[in-house]
């Protein structure tokens, strides 16, 4: 089917791919797995030739014993989409906010010639009832904003397989999802490749994901291939180091012991936050959406507990309203027995407690110099202190950082790097509690289980307690003693994270654990010897 | 990093203006407040490089006044909406959605929906011609552009994760907006800022055509284009050759502005690489 021999790419002479070669077999689902910059997504581009300027291929793509690479731009325009589909990770951007889904869908068709407007509408509507998104719950004249996610990615897959290609090409797919639609959007994909025979290179960072989905996989490490075989033979075998190395990381369980105290920290009573929705006429107040509804829990000192649910679930709003950045609408919360309401002169509560965003990128101001960057919570105190250079080194220190970081910007640093720094300035005033918002989550397996073991050491060393919020289960798990899941608003489910995971109790829990996909408990037996690599 | 050659263009341009504008302080070929009737309408050349007008003044001398006049109405106008504007727009932005930002951003709109040229001419109207009250007039109409630009671009700002670590760090609005706001927002009001001041020379020579700016003898580009109506056939080149200092002057603090914008806008930077 496709057949990529001795690929090799420079873009402005910067090497990216090394000798890749693979091939992919018609009806065949690949898995194509990598870390951020191992050149996985680059390959895809090569295929559809829609690589950055200044690239330069070469080897061969040989598609049904014709050189992809030989191709000229026009008849490259006639492939694309006809023999080839692609799907990108980001549903929202990969759309064109201002067509409908049918226009978009039908777009294909009319594009290709194969069919006149109405046709190609008909043949819209049959693409996405496929998708499970039937007209009739789903209108084809709807804008993407006003889908879910989840929905978004169906159009999508509805949009690169309307004409039904050889090859579907998927990068990430579903990086951007939720834990339950991703099972959805993966058992889509999987039913559409057996029933129209088409192969599938699915393109993603995580093992789990193309060992309940490829028939065959490839490892990638900076731009070469490093190990490829049948999913089975290459779980149970590993014979590449790095392989190993990816397979441990992912399955990393930093080396920490329960210090919970029964003495409570952050107490959270029957606490409401409602959002005012866009008011539907002048003179009646405007409705109310209640983001979080009657939440109530405690953090014991010590303790590391864990904040789980979906995105829209309200986690992110019960995390603003604790760190007394939103007015809430009822209930109270309490750190150390002060207690926190926004506006009002918070500085000695915020002395107690720090937060880690997710976004290692976003995170700081891009011209700010780090140690003026990690120094920055010490305007909670009322005068900066005599030794605040010496704090901001020894900050640094604690995290792992060499002491002339301070002097640098924070675009010298790597996203792992930037998260140590986000750490460093939570730790600075010394808090008794971190909040944790999503901060592992767009850090590449090897990078995130470092970052663990960091979080684990530091809560030991320096007795802090965690709040520990995230989408992902594997993390909750290796990092929390107990577990809140929340849902629409509401916790559900509150318990030791061992006893929630091996026995959870309410129905969602249980949906949740189910679809966050596995790596077969028969294949993981014991690479333990290798978990020293990490 | 290579200057994108429209950036370059455009400052070549404006410095020949600036220059020509800082050497008439200390020198012009001829004193443009003495008339010599009997020189009056030279032709280029000789003694007067570019000819005389019809009272006998040196036409260089008066366009390199007239540079001054134009720039330095043009910088203390765009200084009045920086001064003003920024000011307004980070409160605006740092109040989002409250009263405060509603009545600044709505008090734009209503300064916005008149056409400026209109008002200065009713304000200088009232207030006697002069070249403070155009200053005053095209000041006023900078405000709301600062304030607009500056909000929405503070707007994103304040999204980020980084303004989130300042408050919870106890930081307040007004610290942040200068400590992280501001210097994030610098090179958007900085191409803003080009563009304005092409704008407030163009107001300027406006105002002065219809002799409600800069007032005799103050020589300036718009009087000169006035005075040179009615030798429009005899005497072309005294309309043209302000009309083209005019034209070149804008012209390139619009190339400057459009070029300070690729390189100072980090997304249109990776597009270009």
């Amino acid at each position: 089917m496709i057949d990529i021999r001795a690929l090799s790419l420079t873009i402005h002479d910067t090497p990216v791919l090394h000798d890749v070669s693979l091939q992919i077999a018609p009806g065949e689902v690949f898995g194509l797995v990598g870390e951020s910059g191992s050149g996985k997504s680059m390959t895809a581009l090569a295929m559809m030739q829609l690589l950055p300027q200044g690239a330069r291929a070469g080897g061969r793509i040989l598609m049904q014993g014709e050189d992809l690479l030989a191709l000229s731009e026009a008849q490259m325009c006639d492939l694309r989409g006809r023999e080839i589909g692609m799907i990108f990770q980001e549903p929202m951007t990969a759309l064109n906010p201002v067509q409908t889904i049918g226009d978009q869908v039908a777009e294909t068709l009319l594009v290709h010639g194969r069919a006149h407007r109405r046709a190609a509408r008909e043949v819209a509507a049959q693409m996405l009832t496929r998708v499970g998104l039937p007209p009739a719950d789903v209108p084809l004249d709807r804008y993407p904003h006003e889908l879910s996610g989840g929905q978004r990615q169906r159009v999508s897959i509805a949009l690169a397989t309307a004409l039904r290609p050889r090859l579907l090409i998927a990068d990430e797919p579903t990086t951007a999802l939720d834990v339950t639609t991703q099972a959805q959007i993966l058992a889509l994909l999987k039913g559409l490749v057996a029933d129209e025979g088409m192969s599938l290179l699915l393109i993603t960072h995580d093992l789990a994901v193309v060992a309940g989905m490829a028939d065959h996989v490839a490892v990638m490490q900076s731009g070469r291939v490093v190990e490829q075989a049948p999913t089975k033979r290459l779980f149970t075998a590993m014979r590449a180091p790095y392989t190993r190395q990816l397979f441990a990381a992912s399955q990393h369980q930093p080396d920490r012991r329960p210090m919970a105290t029964p003495t409570p920290l952050l107490v959270v009573e029957n606490l409401r936050r409602d959002y005012r929705l866009a008011g539907i006429s002048l003179f009646r107040p405007p409705p109310l959406f209640r983001a979080v509804n009657d939440v109530s829990f405690t953090l014991h000192k010590g303790e590391s507990l864990g904040l789980v649910g979906e995105s829209g679930c309200g986690k992110s709003t019960l995390t603003r309203a604790i760190l007394g950045l939103d007015p809430v609408q009822g209930g109270r919360i309490a750190l150390d027995g002060h207690e926190i309401h926004a506006g009002r002169n918070m500085r000695a509560q915020r002395r107690g407690m720090q937060v880690v965003f997710q976004d290692p990128y976003g995170s700081f101001d891009p011209r700010w110099t780090v140690a003026r960057l990690v120094a920055e919570p010490f305007h909670l105190l009322d005068a900066r202190p005599r030794d605040a250079a010496a704090r901001v080194t020894r900050a640094l220190k604690d995290v792992g950082l060499p002491a002339d970081a301070g002097s640098r910007y924070i675009f010298e640093f790597s996203g792992g790097q930037r998260q140590r720094i986000a750490i460093a300035r939570a730790l600075l005033l010394r808090p008794d509690l971190i909040v944790l918002d999503e901060a592992v989550s767009a850090l590449d397996v090897s990078i995130r289980a470092q970052i663990l073991d960091l979080l684990a050491d530091l809560q030991a060393r320096l007795d802090l307690s965690y709040l520990f919020i995230s989408h992902d289960l594997n993390v909750v798990r290796a990092i929390t003693d107990r577990v809140l899941v929340m849902k629409a608003g509401a916790i559900i489910e509150e318990g030791p994270t061992a006893r929630v995971f091996a026995a959870p109790r309410h129905p969602y829990t249980k949906t949740l654990l189910k679809a966050a996909p596995q790596i077969p408990a028969a294949w993981r037996k014991d690479h333990h010897a290798s978990e020293n690599l990490v | 990093m290579r200057l994108p050659f429209q950036l370059v263009l455009g400052a070549a341009l404006f410095a020949f203006f600036a220059l020509a504008a800082l050497l008439s302080f200390v020198w012009t070929p001829h004193d443009v407040t003495v008339l010599t009737i009997a020189d009056k309408l030279q032709p280029p050349g000789g003694p007067y490089l570019l000819g005389t007008d019809h009272f006998g003044r040196d036409v260089l001398s008066m366009l390199m006044v007239g540079a001054r006049t134009s720039i330095a109405v043009a910088i203390v106008a765009v200084g009045i909406g920086i001064g003003l504007g920024v000011p307004l727009g980070l409160w605006a932005a740092a109040h989002r959605g409250s009263l405060w930002d509603e009545i600044i951003m709505r008090g734009n709109d209503l300064i916005f929906a008149f056409p400026s040229l209109v008002i200065a001419i009713l304000i200088t109207a009232v207030f006697g011609p002069s070249a403070v009250n155009a200053i005053i007039a095209i000041g006023i109409f900078n405000i709301p552009v600062f304030a607009r630009v500056s909000r929405g671009a503070a707007l994103s700002i304040w999204t980020l994760d980084y303004i989130l670590a300042a408050r919870v760090a106890g930081k307040r609005a007004l610290r942040i907006s200068f400590e992280h706001i501001l210097p994030n927002i610098l090179n958007v009001l900085i191409v803003q800022g080009t563009i304005q001041f092409s704008l407030g020379i163009l107001a300027e020579a406006g105002l002065s055509y219809v002799g409600l700016g800069a007032q005799p003898p103050t020589p300036s580009w718009g009087r000169m284009l006035a005075d040179a109506q009615t030798m429009i056939y005899t005497a072309p080149r005294l309309a043209i050759l302000p009309g083209l200092a005019i034209v070149l002057a804008v012209l390139g603090l619009n190339l400057m502005g459009d070029g300070l914008r690729d390189v100072l806008d980090p997304r249109l930077r990776r597009v270009r690489r």
